[in-house]
């Protein structure tokens, strides 16, 4: 960009001579980069409008009362629209919980770091067990909290879409679920309701 | 594009002729499928099934647009929408079944096309970019069935976007993201269904669009044929008007009466009973399966059941339901004998037959439910299915002594061709 002024001749604006840079080389880049930069900040809107609206992601929490739930039973609860287990563990199936060389996990976990109340970071009770009823693999809800599902060979819950097994304190022990079911943020707010998200 | 005894396009009414001046769109009908196109002579009836399959996009089309007059893709009245088509709506019945069935049709058509096309050896040069563009359009075909399903609202359909979104969430990283994007929010509902509506609205379209250039694609080389060997002189080609319209006419009559009676005395034989059960996020059904055409790639997915290396199951099950799909991407370079037909190549021709019987049990495992023993058999018939396409097509090209082809496409119909040979002479 030697000569910047307006003056030049008309052959030399045309740039036939061809060396350098020209001032039309210039605004042809220019032109084409701010078409392009505007064509792609076009594609932010049109991108962003698929993700969770605002309503969707409005923080909601739920609060459960656990009072009914007698040791050995579950139940389905609905969380953020996706399904929701709270269990009450009887003391042996705590003790199977404990019982296991965590080493041997495909996700490591004790029952202890399982039921953390998480806010508060303090220990909770051991032997209520919640977790998001949705499986690791590809979400499907496993059996096993309802009343008289089966429970799979480790006694927790078992994934009837492609056999995921889970054990009693809801750690993945076989089929193709990479992880443990999901222990999402809780606290107890009394002895029986404790408040989810 | 053509050879060089095809017919010219000649209109003598006046009408045409100034239309062939201003829009010549009769002029490329003519030359498209018309009597201007020379096509093989000896042409079986597995040639049928492009335009059967070119029918079955127009009546999903056709079904589809009117349906959608009728349907509401929210989740509290989709699934009441889908029965008020069934129970109020004039010929609602009608409509629906076609459509639901119209899908079955399509992709049992497809099936055969592609069949065609790994035994005939037509995915090799100079068709390479018909066959890649015809494995787009089954993807495609795949996301619009996929989507389809999910309009009804019913049990299946909320279970198998859930599942099927799910295979996003696999991805490191990036997978959780990706999959409340893809849904609109953490789990099925309004955002994920109408936006499935809009796209299952569109991509037919799409569909239509690619096969606009899968045939502009074909049309160059012209149609391979059972003998695979290339056309050499006139006496090998018939003009496509009268003789495939006709043959193609005759086809699609078969075709219908198979279809019409599926759709009229057995509509649901397709279909999945649960699906007439609204969706409920809460309660997953025993035993999930996607529709029929997906069960050999839905074995697949679920074979992985153990973690390979450092790669999870999940993960591995999601590349190699894909994989199964993408290898036919290299289909023309990984088969590189020269000879194009099955016919001519005896080793070929056995594996051929394995593949198939490979792929019957993969569809049988898919569609059972995921227990043992159909875990593990679907384990083996995923390897062998990768086998077949990575090392045992190679393979076979480079150790097979194929038949002796015949000289011609008009020597192998009538036992001679002293023309052509006399031309190839001179
Ligand atoms: C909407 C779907 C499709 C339509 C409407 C369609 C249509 C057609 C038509 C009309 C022909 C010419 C007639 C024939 O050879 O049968 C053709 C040829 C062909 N198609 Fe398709 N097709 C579709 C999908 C596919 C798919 C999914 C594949 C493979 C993955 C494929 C591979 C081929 C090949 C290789 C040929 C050339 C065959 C030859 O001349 O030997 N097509 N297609
Ligand atoms: S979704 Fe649970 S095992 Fe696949």
């Amino acid at each position: 960009m030697a000569d910047t002024t307006g003056t030049a001749d008309p052959a030399h604006i045309a740039g036939s001579e061809g060396e350098g840079v020209r001032r039309r080389d210039f605004i042809n880049i220019a032109a084409v980069s701010a078409a392009g930069v505007g064509g792609i900040t076009l594609l932010y809107p049109l991108i962003s409008q698929m993700a969770p609206s605002k309503d969707v992601l409005a923080e909601s929490s739920t609060e459960i009362d656990i009072s009914k739930i007698e040791p050995g039973q579950a139940i389905k609860a609905i969380f953020r629209k996706q399904p929701l287990f709270v269990r009450n563990l009887t003391q042996v199936e705590i003790a199977e919980a404990n019982a296991v060389d965590i080493s041997t996990l495909r996700d490591p976990q004790t029952l202890d770091e399982r039921t953390v109340e998480a806010e508060k970071n303090k220990k909770g009770k051991e032997n209520w067990l919640i977790t998001m009823g949705v499986c690791t693999h590809l979400g499907c809800v496993p059996l096993g909290a309802g009343e008289g599902e089966i429970k799979g060979e480790f006694g927790g819950y078992f994934c009837p879409c492609h056999g995921s097994t889970y054990d009693t304190a809801a750690r993945i022990r076989k089929g193709p679920a990479p992880k443990n079911l999901e222990v999402p943020v809780y606290e107890f707010t009394s002895d029986t309701v404790v408040k989810v998200g | 594009m053509s050879f060089p005894w095809a017919n010219h396009y000649n209109p003598t009414n006046p009408l045409m002729k100034w239309m062939d001046e201003k829009l010549p769109l009769p002029r490329l009908v003519y030359n498209a499928i018309g009597a201007g196109y020379p096509v093989p002579r000896n042409l079986n009836y597995f040639w049928n099934f492009g335009v059967l399959a070119g029918f079955c996009l127009v009546l999903q089309i056709v079904t589809g647009v009117v349906l959608a007059m009728h349907y509401a893709p929210n989740s509290t009245v989709a699934f009441a929408s889908t029965e008020h088509i069934m129970r109020d709506v004039n010929w609602g019945w009608m409509l629906r079944y076609a459509h639901a069935n119209g899908a079955s049709a399509f992709f049992a058509v497809i099936y055969v096309h592609i069949f065609r096309g790994f035994f005939y050896g037509s995915y090799k040069a100079p068709r390479e970019m018909v066959w890649l563009l015809g494995v787009v359009i089954f993807l495609l075909m795949m996301a619009t069935g996929f989507m389809g399903y999910v309009l009804p609202w019913g049990q299946m359909s909320f279970w198998g976007a859930k599942v099927i979104t799910g295979l996003f969430g696999a991805i490191p990283v990036v997978g959780e993201g990706l999959q409340h994007w893809l849904l609109g929010g953490f789990a099925p509902d309004d955002a994920a269904l109408n936006r499935f509506f809009s796209l299952h609205f569109l991509l037919p379209f799409v569909i239509a669009g690619v096969v606009i250039l899968h045939i502009w694609a074909l049309h160059i080389p012209g149609s391979s044929n059972p003998t695979g060997v290339e056309v050499k002189s006139e006496s090998d080609t018939v003009p496509f008007h009268p003789y495939y319209t006709a043959k193609d006419g005759w086809g699609l009559g078969v075709f219908l009466i198979i279809y019409c009676t599926v759709v009229f005395f057995m509509p649901n034989q397709f279909g999945h009973p649960d699906n007439y059960i609204p969706a409920n996020p809460l309660s997953t059904p025993a035993h999930i399966v996607p529709e029929w055409y997906f069960w050999p790639f839905y074995a697949i997915l679920r074979a992985f059941t153990f973690d390979i290396f450092f790669i999870p199951a999940k993960l591995m099950g999601v590349m190699a339901m894909f994989g199964a799909i993408l290898v036919w991407f290299f289909l023309p370079w990984l088969d590189n004998s020269p000879v194009r037909s099955g016919k001519y190549r005896p080793m070929f021709k056995w594996f051929f037959g394995a593949l198939i019987v490979d792929m019957a049990v993969l569809f049988y495992c898919g569609g059972a439910p995921a227990e043992e023993p159909y875990v593990m058999i679907s384990q083996i018939a995923t390897a062998y299915y990768f086998l077949h396409f990575l090392v045992l097509l190679p393979l076979i090209a480079a150790m097979e002594r194929p038949k002796p082809l015949p000289f011609s496409i008009t020597e192998a119909v009538l036992g001679a061709d002293d023309a052509a040979k006399l031309a190839a002479k001179s």
